[in-house]
């Protein structure tokens, strides 16, 4: 099989060299030094490893680097613009939504594509949502109230500035 | 920890481990310190010699760094305060409640500090980061050299101005002198300066109603770089040249090795073999490749017979031995008393699971080992890492990046190790990041237990007399704090199955699960409210206060919707005393059980940080979500059958209940820990919540890993 060359990662086209079956998460902590996104199963159960692929969220550790081809990759060090923190990301911290914060990069990811498909989420579907991403903290109600926050913030921001 | 064929009682650390002060202190080279940390001024603070044991500094080190010192703060030339403790960041966030003290005590914000943790190059000698002991012992000892350290300041500006240090205060980074308004900031006090001052352990400092600092809620300390990704984790370490490692794993606990075939390994280019008795790892360019390679090699192992889980609780009773603690007569109490009962609990081995699995990057440079790991012992782990390979301790450094948490866990080095020999033999820096499986097999769980217990009454609800037996899960929480006049506890050590170690509070859930259960059930006896029956049997002016608090902010009194039950149970453990009170949801056709709503009412003495505290006890509460009603480890002749996230149930965000905290503040009592009490008395209160509701009386954990079970004839009948 042709091996892995090229992956899109955070708007830059980087050069690689992986076995097609490889993890998308190994490439990216690996060879990429992304390391915020994180190793927790390796069987796609605990969400630590979540990236957005084409702006959906992916399992990266059972995803395959061979599958994902020119697709947009966006890890958690390509979320925020310009040093500018995404609503998300401000939004954990206002919140305090993390403990150990050993999930936060995948909870975020997580949120960032579900947020895009339903922008004003009640508390129910957020917790719906994230039932696949697994915090042993016990930060699971303050990740609820971040996502929200988030969602107020975006929503007042898409009234402010209408594309 | 109790290996396999060990009798002795299971090492609680922080109840055996005696560590004694040094015979002799000796004069510290302040020359070594300056070179090290730069000019400035520099406070030490001395151990307190407790006579039983020391968590911080005692132990011996024959580098230039004293032996008698528990924490110590440098501030530097450009103003910096910069702390070195032993305690590490797991996620409990002490990195920022401990900053606090010092900025609180020594009149700076709390930007201006650094943390330096867990290196046991940098940092004075620490035991461990457990027992909830980092706000009891490390927050007064830091609290006291940063009042020290502002001591000292105004003093050298008492000498510069003439003044008496009276008329001198310290405010935001300055020495001042409120009439003249004059000032001069800590940065340019300390230049040129090598001062240094060792403290007593015995200093006084703000008292806890002065606070201006302390008992703030503030954000994580660098909580920027965690949610972009920038923090580096232990599994995120690199270093140049690095290789990446991969155990050959045994197929069943205690193997040994007969017989090994690594050729095809030896001949992917760039792979090393390992082998050293029962070790064998290998090294490879890629964890792909590590992980090729180790599959590659044929090895052939012997393993024996061992017990299973179905046979587990029979096997804890059958292999014990015993240590009583008695008062009065409690077989002539039980023998006179108007309502006898009995009953038998158990809590099966759970593992702590944390997201990050162990991982360690290690380092050999002209025989001087350098790792880089997640341990809540990192001075433990160098003392491993020193015997493992027979080189002294000086020569081994440990350095613990905060951590992707640990829940007790994280006492051992067992990766650091690994990856240790791996180095060695590759001669190059050597990474290993274990897999969730080998997390869940090869770490150590928390102990299973069996719990009998045995209580007399009398016919206005007094319990006259108590017997408790504990079979393997630990002395932590064992005894009772209800009065009663006739006691016998016993604890008996067991032989375990499964390696087994300290796990977030000990044996005190355990413990609490069968006593408040049993309380419950008590109640029921003798047809009195489960509140009405502890508070007649409980003298304790702390505890009746968490109890009474708890049930006022829950409601305790009302009605409940039909199939709802409430259910409560509470404690006192290191330190702190706490109240849980529980509503369920029953599923009458599926079973299913939801817990609806915990209130929680803690009380540890004076708070340092109520939203840190909050979070903890919260994190706390339903991190025992999936012990109380999910979790167990399976496990057949060696080998564990559910070691993975998707066969291991954990509490998810459907789970979670509406989680309501009252802080009971007592400012006149020390501030305890937080880390382990609060989650004490969930466990009983869901049992108790699916009595109310059901009538089903579940005395073993977990209560409900696949909904109450259909077959129990109560549940059925209601």
């Amino acid at each position: 099989m042709a091996r892995v060359t090229q992956l899109k990662v955070n708007g830059r086209l980087h050069t690689i060299d992986a076995d097609p079956d490889t993890s998308l998460l190994s490439v990216l902590r690996d060879q990429l030094d992304l390391t915020g996104s994180k190793y927790g199963c390796g069987e796609g159960q605990c969400g630590a490893c979540t990236v957005l692929i084409d702006g959906n969220s992916r399992r990266s550790c059972v995803t395959q680097a061979g599958a994902v081809g020119q697709k947009q990759i966006t890890t958690i060090e390509g979320l925020a613009r310009n040093h500018r923190l995404h609503p998300l990301q401000e939004a954990f911290l206002e919140e305090a939504a993390m403990q150990c914060a050993y999930c936060t990069s995948g909870m975020i990811m997580t949120a960032v594509s579900f947020l895009r498909a339903n922008p004003q989420p009640s508390a129910a579907d957020i917790s719906h949502s994230m039932e696949g991403n697994i915090c042993r903290c016990g930060s699971h109600p303050r990740i609820v109230a971040a996502i929200q926050r988030a969602a107020r913030v975006m929503n007042q921001a898409a009234k402010e500035s209408p594309r | 920890m109790s290996g396999k064929t060990n009798l002795e009682p299971p090492r609680e650390a922080e109840r055996y481990e005696l560590v004694a002060p040094p015979a002799y202190c000796f004069e510290v080279d302040r020359r070594e310190f300056f070179k090290l940390l730069g000019a400035g001024i520099l406070v030490m603070g001395a151990r307190k010699s407790a006579p039983a044991f020391q968590e911080s500094g005692g132990a011996r080190r024959s580098e230039s760094l004293p032996n008698d010192i528990g924490a110590w703060l440098h501030i530097g030339e450009n103003g910096t305060v910069t702390v070195y403790t032993g305690k590490v960041e797991v996620g409990q966030d002490i990195r920022t409640s401990l900053a606090q003290c010092v900025a609180e005590e020594l009149c700076v914000p709390v930007h201006n500090i650094a943390m330096v943790m867990g290196d046991t190059q940098l940092t004075p000698f620490d035991m461990g980061t457990f027992g909830s002991r980092t706000t009891p012992t490390m927050s007064p000892q830091l609290r006291r050299i940063a009042a020290a350290a502002r001591d000292l300041l105004i003093g050298l500006v008492a000498t510069q101005w003439q003044l008496d240090r009276q008329h001198l205060i310290a405010a935001n980074g300055k020495i001042l002198d409120p009439e003249t308004k004059r000032s001069v900031e800590y940065s340019a006090l300390v230049k040129g300066q090598q001062l240094t001052q060792t403290i007593s352990a015995e200093d006084s400092f703000i008292a806890a109603s002065q606070w201006k600092i302390q008992g703030q809620s503030l954000p994580k300390a660098g909580g920027r770089d965690f949610v972009t990704g920038k923090h580096r984790y232990p599994s995120d370490q690199k270093l140049p040249g690095m290789l990446h490692g991969k155990i050959l794993r045994p197929p069943a606990l205690g193997a040994t090795l007969v017989s090994l075939n690594a050729q095809a390994a030896e001949q992917i280019p760039g792979v090393t073999v390992v082998r050293d008795g029962n070790f064998v790892g290998v090294v490879a360019p890629t964890p792909e490749i590590a992980a090729r390679a180790a599959k590659s090699i044929l090895a052939e192992w012997k393993t024996e017979s061992q017990p299973s889980s179905k046979d587990l609780f029979e096997y804890l009773k059958n292999n014990s031995d015993g240590s009583k603690d008695e008062s009065g007569s409690v077989e002539k109490a039980l023998a006179l008393s108007d309502h006898r009962l009995q009953q038998t609990y158990s809590v099966p081995y759970i593992a702590h699971a944390p997201l990050e699995p162990r991982a360690a990057l290690a380092q050999w440079s002209d025989n001087r080992l350098t790792v880089w790991t997640g341990t809540q012992r990192p001075f433990g782990v160098r003392s491993e890492l020193a015997e493992a390979f027979r080189i002294p301790e000086e020569r081994v450094r440990v350095i613990m990046p905060d951590t992707g948490s640990a829940y007790g866990g994280k006492h051992t080095g067992e990766a650091a190790v690994e990856a240790a020999r791996l180095a060695r033999a590759a001669k190059r820096p050597v990474k290993l990041v274990w897999t969730r499986e080998e997390e869940f097999t090869w770490a150590y769980f928390r102990p299973a237990g069996v719990i009998e217990v045995a209580a007399g009454l009398r016919g206005d609800g007094t319990i006259s007399a108590w017997e408790f037996h504990n079979y393997n899960s630990g002395e932590a929480g064992i005894k009772t704090y209800y009065d009663i006049a006739n006691q016998k506890i016993e604890f008996h050590p067991t032989r375990s199955p499964l390696r087994q170690g300290s796990y977030r509070a000990l044996a005190a859930t355990a413990n609490h699960f069968a006593r408040e259960s049993f309380m419950d059930e008590l109640a029921h006896l003798v047809k009195m409210n489960p509140l009405e029956f502890r508070l007649k049997n409980l003298k304790n002016e702390r505890l009746r206060a968490v109890f009474e608090a708890a049930a006022r902010k829950f409601g305790w009194e009302r009605t409940r919707v039909p199939g709802h039950g409430f259910g409560m149970g509470g404690g006192f453990e290191k330190a702190g005393n706490v109240a849980t009170c529980a509503e369920v949801s029953v599923d009458r056709t599926t079973g299913k059980v939801r817990v609806v709503r915990v209130v929680t009412a803690f009380e540890c003495g004076a708070i340092v940080n109520p939203g840190n505290l909050r979070n903890q006890i919260e994190g706390a509460t339903r991190s025992l979500l999936g012990g109380a009603l999910f979790e167990a480890i399976e496990f057949e002749n060696g080998r564990i059958l559910n070691g993975r996230f998707s066969s291991y149930r954990v509490p998810r965000f459907s789970d979670v209940p509406v989680l309501e905290t009252v802080l009971l503040d007592r400012k006149d009592i020390p501030s305890a820990g937080a880390g382990e009490c609060p989650l004490i008395g969930l466990a009983p209160a869901i049992g108790n919540a699916i009595f109310d509701a059901t009538g089903a009386r579940i005395r073993s954990l977990p209560m409900a890993p696949n909904g109450l079970p259909a077959n129990d004839k109560t549940f059925a009948r209601k």
